[in-house]
């Protein structure tokens, strides 16, 4: 499979991953329950909840409809999309797809991981980003590229993607020290 | 006087490339100023070398703008809007003016992409108004019947765009043949090949041409259901699928007994992929669908006399139905007057790598691969020297230079060891490594692969440690006869094309560029200076300068020197990594 995740998960990740909030799995499985075909939407819906597919979301979603553990953890380790990990806040998707690797997209993703000191599939220590390579985002004509959340940045340059993050982090920063005032 | 239309570009490719900010400076313009003009929205018209793109369309005629940014735009709406005076400099495409990249648009032949950068994909009335929906419409009103749809199909000459190449209209008549109580349609809309984005367009652009091109196929084989595989990676064209088939089913042209057709009940629903290259095998593709691994299954039976839910399944690739509704309007003949006598008809190329005008063409069968890559791709970036192209992605192959002049249709292709595939184009320069292209591939199909057969998983992987020892100078005599005798069990004993195809980029650059295998195992040189273990960094002492720099960046402390005295390197400890290369302001480090 494409994205190999490493193991070594920070600690702040690894608290959050003790006590995931399991209440909005109840709709989603309501909503499936004896469809079809279910299996791979009710990963993806658990997954845009929140960020992965936690051990107790996977008993959760067998008990509630019947599909066997082995079955769903068969299905979630076949596709790359799955995580059974938490992830940072920002997913950075560097593309080594054909077009990518022809226009030297190994010197983004060095300069990232100097930058975010994490290697490929690794998440950095504040848990802000994740470093990931991806297969092809489609804008191959804009190759280098990559996509953080739904926004792709084409025409990269070791620098100008850096220079992406910095203001990324800037801007988490600031949102944290807001949300830390109102709480005061 | 007609109002003015500001028209700007917001395909994928527009929108990383700053459309939307464009899009929100001009709104804010329009609104601030209260300036009088129309502000819509398209995708992508091909030409993202120019994204963000931004047209005009006055009394005079339509105006293209390209490389438009925030400040360029408020110049545009300030000269061309206001003040009526186009701004010839930034205008790359009009009926008015000759421009530099007039020849883009010279020997293409829209059909597949007919309204693609020309309506809006999230309104129906744009699309209804180019001929939409005319061809179900007649139809229904002419009562044509199944077997007639699917005779001017063959007529037409058709064959799958996914890749396989397989008559259309006979894939059909297979599917109307089996007798079943359900029966589906797929839209292959997986897209894996990396370096291709032909379906993404086509869906971004005119989302209702392929839903056409489905509803007709559904009707014609007798089908009951619909799905659109559609890969996750492609956020906007699911969006923007999901709005057109909500239009469709309002205006009638989903539900039940369509267009008064009684009997004729069709929904069709967007399926989003999991991430996996292999998913785009059809076999592989209906058991994802069912929720299961997504491993391909022997064929026969094929889908068309088992496929989803073991009905009777007809699966076609996005361009392939976003031909049909354009076929059964203007008739078979006018599409099969394009095109060779076994290719017919027109292709979509996606142009990337090493290309002056990268984007999406769309052009005759039969026309040469020079003619697409020099006149409407421009040439290589930089004026740098033609290599090779890579036709196929992962299952193909790389044309080299002296074949340049194959004509693009299914069999000139396949004598060249490449396959025509769905589109990808990826063009490589001098600079471009062709062992290390081959291991880029392994390493792809590698990781893709199912894992069902064994040749597949663990051949691949041998083939895969052969070519990286290759690139990290430690390929050895006998090394490319040992890929050539994996390769070749690899597609006997593999059950899909995947694994049928994977050797195919290894054998290629084997039978064009043999020598510079050889380079890597017996010279530990790279030609194209790209693999960095093959590459020896040396200082040119008339350059150098002694400003310490290589030897502060130098991660394994290799560069000895003082200040303002020549600096040289130990080769023995050097890593190649190239940092000093990078870091020289004094173009004072050779590599070679
Ligand atoms: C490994 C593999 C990947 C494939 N990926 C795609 C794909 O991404 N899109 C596609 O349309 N066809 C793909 N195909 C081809 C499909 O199996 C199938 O032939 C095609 O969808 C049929 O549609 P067509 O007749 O319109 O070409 C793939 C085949 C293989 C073996
Ligand atoms: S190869 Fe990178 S976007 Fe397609």
């Amino acid at each position: 499979m494409r994205i190999q995740r490493i193991d070594n998960q920070p600690e702040i990740i690894s608290e959050q991953q003790e006590n995931p909030d399991l209440s909005g799995l109840k709709p989603l499985i309501e909503k499936y329950r004896n469809k079809k075909g279910n299996l791979i939407p009710l990963l993806q819906g658990t997954q845009e909840m929140l960020g992965y597919i936690p051990e107790e979301a996977f008993k959760m979603i067998s008990e509630g409809t019947g599909i066997n553990l082995s079955d769903m953890y068969g299905v979630a380790t076949f596709y790359s999309q799955f995580r059974l990990h938490p992830v940072g806040k920002n997913i950075i998707k560097v593309c080594h797809g054909t077009a990518c690797h022809v226009q030297n997209a190994s010197v983004i993703t060095d300069a990232l991981e100097e930058t975010l000191k994490v290697c490929d599939g690794e998440t950095t220590e504040d848990g802000l980003f994740t470093l990931e390579s991806v297969a092809c985002l489609g804008c191959c004509s804009l190759a280098p590229v990559m996509m953080i959340g739904d926004e792709t940045y084409g025409k990269l340059t070791s620098k100008s993607a850096v220079k992406v993050i910095r203001e990324i982090r800037i801007q988490e920063k600031k949102e944290q020290a807001e949300s830390s005032i109102k709480k005061d | 006087m007609e109002t003015t239309k500001v028209i700007v570009g917001l395909g994928s490719c527009g929108i990383a490339a700053g459309g939307n900010k464009v899009y929100n400076k001009i709104k804010e313009m329009k609104e601030l100023e209260n300036i009088d003009f129309i502000l819509d929205k398209t995708s992508c018209v091909g030409m993202c070398f120019r994204e963000p793109l931004v047209e005009i369309i006055d009394e005079t005629g339509a105006y293209l703008y390209g490389d438009i940014d925030e400040k360029k735009a408020i110049e545009i709406i300030d000269q061309h809007v206001q003040k009526l005076t186009p701004v010839k400099e930034y205008i790359v495409h009009s009926d008015l003016y000759e421009t530099r990249d007039d020849n883009f648009f010279k020997g293409q032949v829209k059909i597949a992409l007919r309204d693609c950068g020309f309506i809006n994909p999230e309104n129906l009335d744009e699309y209804e108004a180019r001929n939409g929906y005319v061809a179900l419409k007649n139809i229904a009103e002419k009562g044509i019947s199944q077997e007639d749809i699917i005779q001017n199909v063959l007529d037409s000459g058709l064959r799958g765009r996914g890749g396989g190449g397989f008559p259309t209209g006979l894939k059909w008549r297979f599917a109307l043949n089996s007798e079943a109580d359900e029966k589906y349609v797929i839209c292959n809309a997986d897209e894996g090949d990396p370096g291709a984005f032909m379906d993404r367009s086509l869906l971004e652009g005119d989302p209702h041409a392929v839903i056409e091109g489905m509803i007709i196929a559904a009707f014609a084989i007798g089908a009951t259901g619909g799905v659109i595989y559609c890969r996750a990676e492609y956020p906007l064209a699911i969006d923007r699928l999901n709005i057109a088939l909500e239009q469709a089913r309002k205006a009638g042209y989903l539900g039940s007994d369509i267009l008064g057709i009684t009997g004729f009940n069709l929904d069709i629903y967007v399926k989003e992929g999991a991430g996996a290259f292999v998913c785009g095998e059809e076999t592989a593709l209906m058991a994802s669908v069912e929720g299961k691994r997504g491993m391909p299954n022997k064929r026969p039976p094929f889908p068309a006399e088992a496929g989803l839910w073991g009905k009777p399944t007809n699966i076609n690739n996005v361009e392939t139905f976003a031909n049909i509704p354009w076929i059964i309007v203007n008739g078979p003949d006018a599409y099969a007057a394009y095109g060779t006598e076994k290719s017919k008809g027109t292709k979509v190329f996606a142009l990337t790598g090493k290309i002056k005008n990268g984007g999406l063409v769309e052009v005759p069968m039969g026309i040469t691969i020079r003619e697409v890559i020099f006149n409407l791709g421009g040439g290589i970036q930089d004026d740098k020297r033609f290599k090779a192209v890579q036709l196929g992605g992962p299952s193909g192959g790389c044309i080299p230079e002296h074949l340049i002049d194959t004509p693009i249709d299914y069999d000139s292709v396949n004598a060249t060891g490449a396959i025509m595939g769905s589109g990808g184009m990826v063009v490589m320069d001098e600079t471009t490594c062709m062992v290390d292209m081959a291991r880029f591939f392994l390493d792809f199909t590698q990781k893709e692969s199912c894992g069902k057969c064994t040749f597949c998983r663990i051949g691949t992987k041998r083939m895969l440690e052969i070519l990286t020892r290759i690139c990290n100078a430690e390929g050895e005599e006998g090394d490319i006869e040992k890929l050539e005798e994996l390769a070749y069990h690899i597609k006997d004993a593999s059950l899909c094309g995947l694994g049928q195809t994977a050797p195919n980029p290894v054998l290629t650059t084997i039978r064009y560029f043999r020598d510079e295998y050889e380079a890597h195992i017996r010279d530990k040189k790279c030609p194209a200076k790209s693999c960095k273990k093959l590459l020896t960094y040396e200082v040119i002492p008339e350059m150098c300068t002694g400003c310490t720099v290589c030897a502060k960046n130098c991660p394994v402390d290799t560069i000895r020197g003082a200040r303002k005295e020549l600096h040289f390197i130990e080769q023995d400890k050097c890593t190649h990594c190239g940092v000093c290369f990078s870091k020289c302001k004094f173009d004072a480090i050779r590599v070679y």
